[in-house]
């Protein structure tokens, strides 16, 4: 499968305690495993199952995803920032891979 | 035009049920203080918008520990569940969902006092998106 590629929109500066919006979007075709090919058989189930998002170590936001999420899932949630630092997020697959990208932030 | 009431058949019911009380511990939601926010109707089943918010200061003894999504049509009505932090900010979240039919949306959401509230909104599906 084609390596599948995060999106992720976070603010490049926010102010201290403000509460700012994360938009994320990953490439990926989310196989729900109910869809047959065209010989009639069941396409097995491949998809991201988690998603996290954690600001320099601590958990911001996570969400366990089941196959009726969209195909290329896309989350939208906030964050509320004290301090400059990284938003790491990552996508754990049905098949173990995880996929990762990081954001900064400067609070002013 | 003349409301009806949906037909739902009894074993997505039970399962929706039964995922319910999983997630409350047993215990009967109340309604209010979740919101869904979904379209009233969806033409591609594929890629519908759901948001959910819940009123919550947000404090770190105060907060929004979950919210469960389920779609009671759905061949498995279990859609995502989001896991909130005091770092969170606002209970809030967006994703897009598949819906196989016209169906109820229901979102259950579990404060960190254990308490649980039930929001759930008809969306009506003018094409399936579990594509056989």
């Amino acid at each position: 499968m084609a390596n599948p590629k995060p999106r992720v929109k976070v603010p490049k500066k926010a102010s201290k305690g403000e509460v700012i919006t994360i938009k994320t979007l990953i490439s990926h075709p989310m196989e729900s495993g109910q869809r047959k090919d065209k010989e009639g058989n069941l396409v097995p189930r491949q998809i991201i199952n988690t998603f996290k998002c954690e600001f320099d170590g601590q958990l911001v936001f996570e969400c366990d995803m089941d196959p009726a999420v969209s195909a290329n899932p896309y989350m939208e949630f906030n964050a509320k920032v004290e301090n400059s630092g990284t938003f790491k997020f990552t996508w754990v697959d049905d098949d173990g891979s995880i996929y990762e990208s990081e954001n900064k932030i400067t609070v002013e | 035009f003349v409301a009806v009431a949906p037909r739902i058949s009894f074993a997505a019911t039970d399962d929706t049920e039964a995922a319910i009380k999983a997630f409350t511990g047993g215990a009967e939601p109340a309604t209010g203080t979740v919101t869904l926010d979904t379209p009233e109707i969806a033409e591609n089943g594929n890629t519908v918008p759901v948001g959910v918010s819940v009123e919550s200061p947000m404090t770190a003894d105060n907060y929004v520990e979950s919210v469960l999504i389920l779609a009671e049509g759905n061949p498995s009505p279990a859609v995502a569940t989001f896991h909130f932090t005091a770092m969170s900010g606002a209970a809030e979240a967006k994703t897009r969902i598949r819906l196989a039919k016209t169906q109820n949306v229901i979102a259950v959401a579990k404060m960190n006092d254990g308490s649980t509230f039930i929001d759930r909104k008809e969306v009506k599906v003018t094409i399936g998106g579990c594509g056989g």
